[in-house]
């Protein structure tokens, strides 16, 4: 059959999954977009176009403050999850030779996410508790004498169950472009003489950039995305902007949350186009 | 959508129809048998009442059918203003009332055709629990509880004969303790931000209750005289907001909880000593074997207590099935039900019928148990022997300083939370 006009032909190819995003995902950011503009009572929301929502927003100590603890959350699980996520991917790329085994060792990597990330966070609760099997064990090897408080409800709970949460989001892209190394390349190295630490520093990373890259971004997003994790791991008594968020929406206030996800959203997107000047992921892809 | 579900038959709208003529015509609501099991009364409200043993014991002596839908406060207070239509019957606190009852959703109830309403406790009349009582700050039931007429959408200051909400259910709230790991008498609210329990502390993360836990605290410390508790001012928000941030900045707390589980791991756990806690939470807590004292304490209690409310769309058969349903809740097997847990019901004398000599005098009069003490459950919650912690009804209620409350100021309020958390 003759094509008569490709040029629609390809509109109608690109119709279904643009009709997917614009239902599903341009729409309700539309609709945050201009709820985040309305006003409301006490319960209930009106439209109206004023910008008390965000005059509040950056008006409050409190946001800058919660901001950057969201920051700092995201930086210390990025980069605990990168160092964890490289050594791990870096071993079953090139430690291990056979390749059942290393489908073997990748299967055993995603064991953790068989279950609920609810379950996998709460069950360290009772693990770092004050009576926990933590403190226990360190009491009985005479470690320590009194229990340690901060092992639980505290910023180190909190990024103990990111990093246990996300590492995995790390290993899998790193693991695929380390996969997609040549090993002529790493050959050609050690002939030119370079010693191990030279052909990690100038050939396999730079070569799993791009890995790198799309776990830093899996990783950032979720947990500045986060506000159940932040919630339970310490007790409520820290913050970042999901729970902002969680909280507002806990109160009715719809137009102040959305404008506090608006204003997420936007840091995000700024993050991930700083994140994407460094690095050409679409070689990847 | 405001109509109950009925079965249309030709023949059951025929029954329906007379029934609804001679059930507005003959001076007292007469209910035929056959046309009360098709109703369908639809009931929504917090947690603590919406319970399905109600529901079941409901149809067993009424013949209908009530749906039960429990939802959060927050929720159930956006519901009843928002959807008048979703619902008959709205079971909420008095609080709530205070928000809902201006957006003429709900109907009042005419107290004539409330068969036990002069036996109905004083708190929920006058708000006077005795004669020489003195009314509590907060949204007091009673200041919300009547209006001037059946359209009436002002508060009246005394009985008038059209309440805004049949009380069910209502308690007085405290501190929990493990008195074990403290070892010693703790008699004041002040005790929450003792230095003694820096980090084992908490206190819960709703704010509308928590700020009433925190203003007992800053009154029993001197540090602050409220002229209402319950309606504070701004400057009066932020010295009690920043007290407790100097606490939590301290390290005073071990965490907040915002669910009845978390304050019940938090206890059980040892994590936390000394917190703000409901009363089935610390039964909860006994019945793992632990000990957990609902510790009376001198500055007296914050006490909470909820009711049902009429949706302004019912009418004809079925507002006379939910006033029977409404006599029956009052004559006494869900008071038993409920007073068996804890809670207290609203016509306690009626209760005593449903409960035996025992659980009376522990639960009510505040006597030693002479036998062991069970949930409806059939957990064991008190051997032989044993008092009930704050002593009888008289002495508990009694001693209520303020009543849960919606402030004026409470956007403020609450956005002054947000910071606290966040601190």
């Amino acid at each position: 059959m003759q094509l008569k006009n490709r040029h629609i032909l390809g509109w109608l190819e690109a119709a279904p999954l643009a009709m997917v995003l614009l239902g599903f995902l341009i729409a309700p950011i539309v609709m945050i977009v201009i709820v985040s503009f309305w006003g409301a009572t006490e319960f209930s929301i009106y439209p109206a176009f004023e910008f008390d929502n965000y005059e509040f927003l950056f008006g409050s100590p409190v946001t800058y403050r919660v901001f950057g603890a969201t920051f700092k959350y995201a930086f210390i699980t990025w980069a605990l999850t990168l160092a964890i996520g490289f050594t791990v991917a870096y071993f079953l790329a090139f430690h291990v030779r056979s390749l059942t085994m290393q489908i073997a060792l990748f299967l055993v990597c995603t064991i953790p996410f068989w279950t609920s990330n609810i379950i996998r966070m709460i069950s360290w609760i009772p693990f770092l508790g004050r009576n926990g099997i933590a403190n226990q064990t360190l009491i009985s090897w005479g470690v320590i004498d009194e229990p340690l408080e901060w092992l639980l409800y505290s910023d180190f709970a909190v990024i103990l169950a990111f990093v246990h949460l996300y590492t995995l989001f790390m290993v899998v892209p790193i693991f695929n472009t380390m996969m997609r190394i040549d090993k002529s390349l790493l050959e050609a190295a050690r002939d030119n003489g370079a010693s191990g630490f030279q052909t990690l520093v100038h050939v396999i990373i730079p070569l799993t950039k791009p890995g790198i890259m799309i776990g830093t971004i899996f990783v950032v997003t979720l947990v500045m995305g986060d506000f159940i994790t932040v919630r339970f791991m310490s007790g409520s008594q820290r913050a970042n902007v999901g729970r902002l968020i969680s909280n507002d929406i806990g109160l009715l206030q719809y137009p102040s949350a959305a404008a506090t996800a608006v204003v997420l959203l936007c840091t995000v997107l700024i993050v991930i186009a700083i994140l994407l000047r460094f690095v050409n992921i679409r070689k990847e892809l | 959508m405001a109509k109950p579900k009925v079965g249309y038959t030709r023949r059951s709208i025929l029954k329906t129809g007379g029934a609804a003529l001679a059930a507005s015509t003959l001076p007292a609501p007469m209910l035929w048998a056959q046309d009360t099991k098709n109703i369908v009364l639809r009931q929504f409200g917090t947690g603590v009442s919406n319970l399905n043993d109600v529901a079941n014991k409901v149809k067993e002596d009424l013949g209908f059918t009530l749906e039960m839908t429990a939802l959060d406060s927050d929720s159930v207070t956006q519901r009843a203003s928002t959807q008048p239509d979703s619902f008959d019957i709205a079971d909420i606190e008095y609080w709530i009332c205070k928000k809902v009852w201006p957006t003429g959703n709900l109907q009042a109830m005419d107290t004539s055709k409330i068969a036990n309403y002069d036996k109905i406790v004083g708190i929920f009349r006058d708000g006077k629990l005795m004669p020489d009582s003195t009314i509590a700050q907060g949204t007091a039931p009673h200041s919300v509880g009547f209006v001037d007429g059946p359209g009436g959408t002002s508060f009246a200051d005394s009985e008038t004969g059209w309440m805004t909400l049949i009380p069910t259910i209502y308690n007085a709230d405290t501190l929990g303790i493990r008195p074990d790991l403290i070892g010693r008498p703790i008699e004041s609210w002040t005790e929450l931000l003792n230095p003694e329990f820096k980090g084992k502390a908490s206190i819960l993360d709703i704010s509308s209750i928590g700020i009433m836990d925190m203003a007992m605290v800053c009154e029993a410390m001197g540090e602050i005289q409220y002229g209402d508790k319950g309606n504070m001012t701004r400057e009066e928000i932020d010295k009690t907001m920043a007290i407790f941030t100097e606490a939590k900045r301290a390290g005073q707390f071990r965490a907040f909880w915002k669910s009845f589980d978390e304050s019940v791991n938090l206890m059980a756990s040892g994590e936390v000593v000394i917190q703000s806690m409901w009363s089935p939470a610390i039964t909860a807590v006994k019945s793992r074997g632990i000990p957990c004292v609902y510790q009376p304490l001198k500055e007296g209690y914050r006490s909470w207590g909820g009711g049902i409310g009429l949706s302004s769309s019912l009418s004809g058969m079925e507002l006379d099935a939910a006033y029977e349903y409404i006599n029956w809740y009052l004559s006494g097997w869900v008071g038993g039900y409920l007073m068996r847990q804890g809670y207290y019901s609203a016509v306690p004398e009626t209760s005593k019928n449903f409960m035996s000599e025992n659980e009376w005098g522990y639960w009510f009069e505040g006597k030693e148990a002479t036998g062991i003490i069970t949930s409806p459950s059939g957990d064991t919650l008190a051997q032989a022997g044993e008092i009930r912690d704050g002593g009888s009804f008289y002495d508990r209620m009694g001693a209520v300083a303020c009543w849960n409350a919606v402030m004026d100021e409470n956007q403020y309020m609450v956005r002054k939370w947000n910071e606290f958390i966040a601190a």
